[in-house]
């Protein structure tokens, strides 16, 4: 062996009833690296972080720390390892404080008499020691995502792991916090940990990556230096083929408004927004997390019970005063996020495709099934969806299949105009190309598109003009020709 | 036509299998075992069976929906007291009609619905609180109204629903079909059947669909009471009198019915016809039960045993089928 590794992970096989997730896989880790595992949605990440956490059990291959053969088994020999892993979801306690969260089944002091005083010190220690701006006695409940995502990684570095996962830390904080999150690694990539991070992001990969393992369909295809590769490379390898064109996007002279909004308020997050959509435009929608966007496009909707300001549909005055509304004035919005917002999870990929038009084929006491099953392959066609068949539970389909079933419902109401909230959150690379071309097409056929998103790469690519929010108000609007990151992030910041 | 129906009846079969083969073994079982081998299978037994589950299917069908819902409603059986109660007041000490005894009865269930679902649309109380706190109203209502004691009540009229016959038919057997297809109607050829899943599955995602979730539980809680004043109507009826210890402990016999149809309990998922087979089963294992001879404190054991076994079946069989 010519080089040390911290982790090293050989010929890992694993496999559920029907499918090889893992076959042959491997990585290593060098210590003070932060290592990306980049791949599509079920490419096999998770399930290599769960073998590497003892969730899971692989059939066959060794896993090699500092040199050592180790066996894990069990949550609680990964740990022992050294070995900590950041979920993706959260699985803090809420109604526990920072500290008590932070020594979870491993309190100071004995089985019936907690130290809760030195357990709050040595939290707050903690907490200081990461320049962390949380009290160790405030109730998670409390804190933002951003600040949770925080205590978690504090958690998972008291075990005094030298080998930190982070499951996509940064899908749902701010860039502020992202920076703030960044430099945390650094600091323990400093002290000789290693880290491996999963993320979407290919931007976060050159930011803060040294090396980075691609997976592709339950195998490694292939490790590379951040600093030698191109984004397009790693595309390529992750997809299996050349994307050529990432975005799609055909500027059309746009027509006439078909949207204008005055004063939008919801009496909370948005505050004063004022917009226009033009026939045949993509407009999009940045700012910061928190920023007010969501809440101004959920007024538009129908769905803030205190909304005030002034809609305009095709020049007339309309009052949406629900989603009923707005879908008769042919407004339509894909909601930010899937699972609380979106999915019928227990549901089938029909069920969850036709609930917007059920009007459509029931109708006297009597369903009409073919109808229902041709409304609903219309839309799997049109959207390129992946299912097995129409009555497959939804909840099974990746996230990006999922997203493509939640777009065709919207679409089955022939709305004239789209809102699509964070439309490519939690979709991987492939069906992200895929979601952009249909965008580009939708708007080709007339439909009008309010587009939001906190990945601005996404934004200048695929907008016609951009708007730009702060604190519940529109603080500037750009044009496609003229807008680069650093004018968006002035005006966010405004 | 004609295909869609056998595609039905198959697709009926293939849903419920697990549990319609834990029917028939149950039945095949009484049928062979030489104690109950000639009373089981007689017509008078199978439509005594019937008659005394026709209330549970009552109120199977609403707790069905109200499960379905993501909800659970514990006050029915109370609602069968307190309907029962006033279907015979109405008549003994008003000298009203019967069939104005009856009404009242189903009207009241319909009030104490309409309160459950009030409370529960316009509160963030959880169902199971709102439900036990009208359960314990319904039943002490009840209990006032009487002073503890029965109305009884012998008129042929009062009779009919629970103790009559149609033909050759009990009548609450005739109820029982008209109620279960009304039922199925309701959940799988309307609009309010599919938003009911909805509400159930993503009561958030139902808002963005412009489902009116409040409309949809209140319809659910209403048809619930209503189901169960219909229940006390036959109960009372059965019973020759009002009682209000009447219907005590028949939610459990309700929820039992639901979940052993392979309803989850979380809501968003769960078939009607199942429920039919739950229902099915509760009342075959306790006529059983009787016809063995098994002391009645044991019976409680026994049944709760067979719920047990047959939920952990399905969601075994569900496991496996990836649902």
């Amino acid at each position: 062996m010519s080089e040390q590794y911290l982790l090293e992970m050989k010929g890992i096989y694993k496999s559920f009833p029907g499918v090889k997730a893992l076959q042959n896989v491997g990585l290593q880790l060098k210590a003070g690296e932060v290592h990306a595992l980049l791949g599509e949605n079920g490419a096999g990440k998770s399930t290599l972080i769960k073998v590497l956490g003892g969730i899971y059990h692989a059939e066959e291959g060794e896993i090699y720390i500092d040199g050592q053969k180790v066996t894990i088994d069990g949550v609680v020999a990964a740990r022992e390892a050294g070995i900590s892993i950041v979920h993706q979801e959260l699985v803090l306690v809420p109604y526990m404080t920072v500290a008590e969260n932070i020594f979870l089944g491993r309190e100071p002091g004995n089985k019936m008499n907690i130290n809760r005083k030195q357990m709050t010190e040595d939290a707050q220690k903690l907490m200081d020691t990461y320049e962390m701006n949380i009290d160790a006695d405030t109730l998670v409940e409390h804190l933002t995502i951003a600040q949770q995502q925080m205590v978690e990684i504090v958690k998972a570095i008291s075990f005094n792991s030298k080998i930190l996962v982070m499951d996509e830390p940064t899908s749902s904080i701010s860039d502020k916090e992202v920076g703030f999150l960044f430099e945390t690694m650094r600091a323990l990539t400093k002290r000789g940990v290693g880290i491996i991070y999963i993320s979407h992001k290919m931007s976060e990969l050159e930011e803060i990556c040294d090396r980075v393992t691609v997976m592709r369909d339950g195998e490694t295809v292939g490790t590379k230096v951040v600093k030698e590769t191109t984004k397009d490379e790693l595309i390529a390898l992750m997809v299996g083929r050349e994307l050529t064109n990432y975005y799609t996007r055909d500027y059309l002279e746009p027509g006439e408004v078909v949207l204008r909004c005055e004063h939008i308020s919801d009496k909370k997050m948005a505050k004063d927004a004022s917009f226009e959509l033009h026939r045949g435009e993509i407009i999009g929608f940045a700012g910061l997390v928190g920023a007010g966007r969501s809440e101004t496009m959920k007024a538009v909707f129908g769905l803030a019970p205190n909304m005030s300001g002034e809609v305009y549909v095709d020049g007339q005055k309309v009052q949406i005063k629900s989603p009923v509304d707005a879908l008769k004035y042919g407004i339509a919005l894909v909601p930010e996020s899937r699972k609380e917002e979106g999915l019928y999870k227990v549901q089938s990929v029909r069920f969850n495709s036709t609930i917007e038009v059920l009007s459509q084929f029931i109708r006297n006491l009597s369903v009409n099934a073919k109808k229902e099953e041709e409304i609903t392959q219309k839309y799997i066609d049109m959207m390129g969806t992946k299912t097995p068949s129409q009555e497959q539970i939804i909840g099974n389909l990746s996230g990006g299949n999922q997203q493509k079933v939640m777009i065709g419902r919207w679409l089955a109401t022939s709305p004239k105009i789209l809102i699509l909230d964070e439309p490519t959150r939690g979709v991987d690379v492939g069906a992200k190309a895929e979601i952009y071309a249909i965008m580009n097409e939708l708007v080709k056929q007339g439909m009008s598109i309010i587009m939001i998103s906190s990945e601005l790469p996404e934004i200048i690519n695929m907008s016609d003009r951009i708007y730009v929010m702060n604190e519940g108000r529109v603080t500037g609007c750009l044009n496609h020709e003229d807008v680069t990151q650093e004018k968006i992030m002035q005006l966010a910041a405004k | 036509m004609a295909a869609r129906f056998k595609n039905g009846v198959v697709r009926y079969f293939k849903d419920n299998i697990g549990i319609i083969i834990a029917l028939l073994v149950m039945c095949l079982f009484l049928v062979v075992f030489p104690t109950t081998r000639t009373t089981f299978l007689t017509p008078k037994n199978v439509f005594n069976i019937l008659r005394q589950n026709a209330s549970n299917l009552f109120l199977a069908t609403g707790m069905t929906m109200v499960i379905i819902l993501g909800g659970i409603e514990l006050s029915v059986g109370s609602v069968i007291a307190l309907s029962g109660v006033v279907a015979a007041g109405c008549v003994i000490n008003f000298g009203l009609p019967e069939i104005v005894g009856f009404l009242a009865a189903i009207g009241v269930g319909a009030l104490v619905g309409m309160f459950n679902g009030f409370v529960i649309c316009k509160t963030d109380i959880p169902p199971f609180i709102v439900t036990l706190a009208s359960m314990n109203i319904t039943k002490g209502i009840a209990l006032v109204l009487t002073g503890g004691s029965p109305i009884r009540c012998m008129t042929d009229a009062f009779k009919f629903p629970g103790a009559g016959y149609v033909g050759p038919v009990p009548t609450p057997v005739i109820l029982m079909i008209i109620v279960f297809i009304i039922a199925a109607f309701m959940i799988n050829r309307t609009q309010l059947g599919r938003h009911i899943y909805a509400v159930g599955g993503n009561a958030q995602a139902a808002r963005f669909s412009g489902i009116n979730v409040q409309k949809v539980k209140f319809i659910v809680y209403t048809y619930t009471g209503i189901m169960s004043g219909i229940a006390g109507v036959v109960v009372a009826s059965r019973l020759y009198s009002g009682q209000p210890t009447a219907g005590d402990g028949a939610e459990m016999d309700a929820i039992a019915a639901v979940v052993v149809g392979g309803t989850s309990m979380s809501g968003g998922s769960g078939r009607l016809g199942g429920t039919l087979i739950g229902v099915l089963i509760i009342g075959v294992l306790n006529n059983g039960l009787n016809l063995l001879g098994v002391d009645s404190n044991w019976q409680y054991i026994v049944k709760g045993l067979v719920i047990l076994l047959a939920v952990y079946v399905d969601f075994i069989r569900n496991k496996k089928a990836g649902r």
